[in-house]
């Protein structure tokens, strides 16, 4: 839903990052605001996860230029859980194993840490319960996954609908969700990215990192970008998309020769 | 270098001589009010064990066993007989219910005034004077420095026959609280042809003491012991422990061994497949961090074929702390169709951590399935940054991983003892309640 006075959530400007003394990030510009729905695609390598990750505060990754605000604050001044907390959630392309630790423990820490850190009081653990219980349902999930450890030994559908049940539970206001359609069958697509509408609300955005439209079909962005090389080189509607699907990423590496043109002063890359 | 065989005769005079001959006289005389049961064979290995130290001592870093854990810090430990626990001392919180709980401390008759189970009995005497130390022979370790340090002071032996299915869990609970001193204790534990038993033997120390316990229990065809033991201590507590456990064909040993906080700690497991074809489980956990030494020396012997074993060690090691696992399992010629595997897993929490992880496999059947393996980790960044980008704190998402690798040990203990909380009490000393 594009609301041009909706508040923004999101900006992203000029951000440059490595890993190692390898730049990844080369400039992205990207504002995101409550109510929008926007659909990152690109290539591997490209800087798409990259770009999630960061946003998260992945300690992995160096900021060597740029700005992230999060509804005017600083971004990347805050530690991976101050984010958490504050309401930035980032849905894992690889959702972490983690042996020995309850799933619905590690979901009540997790929910009673937001809603602490937004004024609300921690819930115990009947309460608890019934929240999940009730949230299971937006991602139709068997409740036998909360006694299980976190993560271990869910195939990848299931680690897709637990990371959605988390967003569900901890109502961020920036949800980043990082190919969040990789490993699914048709049916799981279909029950995660029906849990994702679910959750889209006006009040907050949702940035989808994704290589295909599969999941576009699913979930109808209010804006695409094309990632290359470290940089935004496209940015359009939902069509953008489909004419992706249909011209191939080559059709982008055109864009980015043009733009490294643009570094030479040659004209700026198109926006459809 | 010209190398010398050296019988570890220690240097007559030195400090730790000096201890172990006070700690040899304060325990001269049997202990005050060591209840009734002959102490003929008792005492008749006492009277030896006592000369065998003397001759020898403590034993020194040369000898293999003992190359990585020093026993200096007994020395810290008064000469004293740790007084016996006060009726009502002990821990703060009762027993689960439906769980027995005899306080152990080698002074009082634990059985005084307790009206055993059903399937639970004092042994006879004849026949314990008649079993006494046949566990450690069939296990080898009954000349071991251990066996015979607690041979040369124990006064009393708690000696139990487990008779078909004991449904009381049982809770044998040495708190040496408060007190400084040495506390000797000693267990024997038959178990008829089809009996089972659930136990939990706890450790507790607070203060500048040394446990000394020797636990013999010899399953008879088809019997199942699922034996927990749960050791907290602090940095100038000390705990050795001997397990010697013997398993006729068929029964099954299920032994969970979770010690944290002990300025020094060793356990020593023997378990002997008397002819095979029986099941042993053992699991294991050391905590140490600040100097703590925890050396955990299994030793699994397989006397006749298809026998199996199924072993997993961790290990918590924080600051200077120190861990030292040494599994040994023997599988001799007769031993063929064995399956035995042994898995070591250990986390390192700080740069001056250490551990010394050794396998060794002595296997002489062909015929054999064996496997082992050792890791040494630090906490996962991928697991850390997870938690953390879902609202946790860095020091709360540390602390789950970390109980979340000790759960795996820790589930295996009795479900009686989870009213000591464990994870807490090994992980999180610290912490209030």
């Amino acid at each position: 839903m594009i609301r041009p006075d909706a508040p923004v959530l999101l900006e992203i400007r000029d951000l440059h990052a490595t890993v190692g003394d390898q730049p990844i990030l080369k400039g992205v510009d990207l504002t995101l605001r409550a109510g929008e729905i926007h659909a990152v695609m690109g290539r591997n390598g490209s800087g798409k996860s990259t770009l999630s990750k960061l946003l998260a505060g992945h300690p992995a990754y160096t900021v060597t230029a740029g700005t992230v605000r999060y509804r005017g604050e600083d971004l990347l001044a805050l530690a991976p859980e101050d984010r958490a907390r504050s309401g930035v959630f980032l849905g894992f392309q690889y959702p972490v194993e983690i042996p020995g630790v309850s799933n619905l423990e590690f979901l009540r820490v997790a929910t009673n840490a937001r809603r602490l850190a937004q004024g609300g009081e921690e819930l115990d653990t009947f309460a608890f319960e019934d929240l999940v219980r009730e949230r299971l349902k937006v991602v139709q999930m068997d409740p036998a996954f909360l006694e299980r450890s976190v993560n271990e030994g869910f195939s990848g559908g299931e680690k897709k609908r637990n990371e959605i049940l988390q967003m569900a539970l901890l109502e961020p206001l920036v949800a980043i969700l990082d190919e969040t359609d990789s490993g699914l069958d048709i049916d799981a697509l279909r029950i995660v990215s029906a849990g994702v509408n679910q959750l889209a609300t006006p009040d907050n955005c949702i940035l989808l990192i994704t290589h295909y439209q599969r999941l576009l079909d699913e979930i109808t962005p209010d804006f695409v970008h094309v990632m290359a090389a470290g940089r935004i080189l496209r940015t359009g509607g939902k069509e953008l998309a489909l004419e992706l699907e249909r011209r191939g990423y080559d059709w982008v590496d055109g864009g980015l020769a043009s733009s490294d043109q643009a570094d030479t002063g040659a004209p700026a890359l198109e926006v459809v | 270098m010209v190398s010398l065989a050296v019988s570890p005769v220690m240097a007559p005079g030195s400090a730790s001589a000096a201890w172990l001959e006070s700690v040899l006289r304060v325990f001269e005389p049997f202990l005050p009010a060591a209840p009734g049961p002959s102490l003929g064979r008792l005492a008749r290995s006492r009277s030896a064990a006592r000369d065998e130290l003397r001759r020898t001592g403590l034993p020194p870093s040369r000898q293999e066993a003992w190359r990585f854990t020093s026993l200096a810090p007994l020395i810290a430990v008064p000469p004293q007989v740790l007084p016996a626990s006060e009726p009502g001392h002990g821990p703060d919180h009762p027993p689960a219910s439906g769980t027995l709980r005899l306080y152990w401390d080698g002074v009082r008759d634990p059985l005084a005034g307790v009206d055993l189970p059903e399937g639970l009995s004092r042994l006879e005497t004849g026949i314990q004077d008649a079993l006494l130390g046949t566990v450690l022979e069939a296990a080898g370790t009954a000349d071991s420095w251990m066996v015979r340090f607690n041979a040369a002071l124990v006064g009393q032996v708690l000696a139990l026959r487990v008779r078909g299915n004991v449904a009381v869990p049982l809770e044998l609970v040495s708190d040496c609280g408060p007190a400084a001193g040495v506390r000797p204790l000693r267990l024997l534990l038959v178990m008829e042809e089809d009996a089972s038993l659930e136990l939990l033997q706890v450790h507790r120390a607070a203060d500048t003491s040394l446990t000394t316990v020797v636990v013999e229990a010899q399953l008879a065809p088809r019997a199942r012991l699922r034996h927990g033991v749960l050791a907290q201590g602090t940095d100038v507590s000390c705990l050795l422990a001997h397990l010697a456990v013997s398993q006729a064909p068929a029964s099954e040993l299920d032994l969970t061994m979770a010690v944290g906080g002990w300025g020094l700690v060793r356990l020593e497991p023997a378990i002997t497949q008397l002819q095979g074809a029986a099941v042993t489980r053992l699991r294991g956990l050391q905590v140490a961090r600040n100097r703590q030494i925890a050396d955990l020396h299994s030793l699994v012997r397989f006397e006749g074929p298809e026998g199996q074993l199924d072993q997993l060690q961790k290990a918590v090691v924080d600051d200077a702390g120190r861990s030292v696992f040494h599994g040994a399992v023997q599988v001799p010629q007769a031993a063929q169709r064995t399956k035995a595997s042994q898995l070591s897993r250990n986390l390192l929490l700080s740069d001056r951590a250490r551990v010394d992880a050794i396998p060794q496999l002595e296997i002489v059947a062909d015929d054999v399935r064996c496997t082992h393996g050792a890791t040494v980790t630090r906490l996962q960044q991928e697991e850390l940054f997870y938690l953390r980008s879902r609202g946790l704190g860095a020091d709360q998402a540390a602390r789950l991983l970390l109980e979340g690798f000790c759960d795996e040990i820790l589930a295996g203990l009795p479900a009686s003892a989870c009213r000591w909380e464990p994870a807490r009490a090994l992980l999180h000393p610290a912490l209030p309640r």
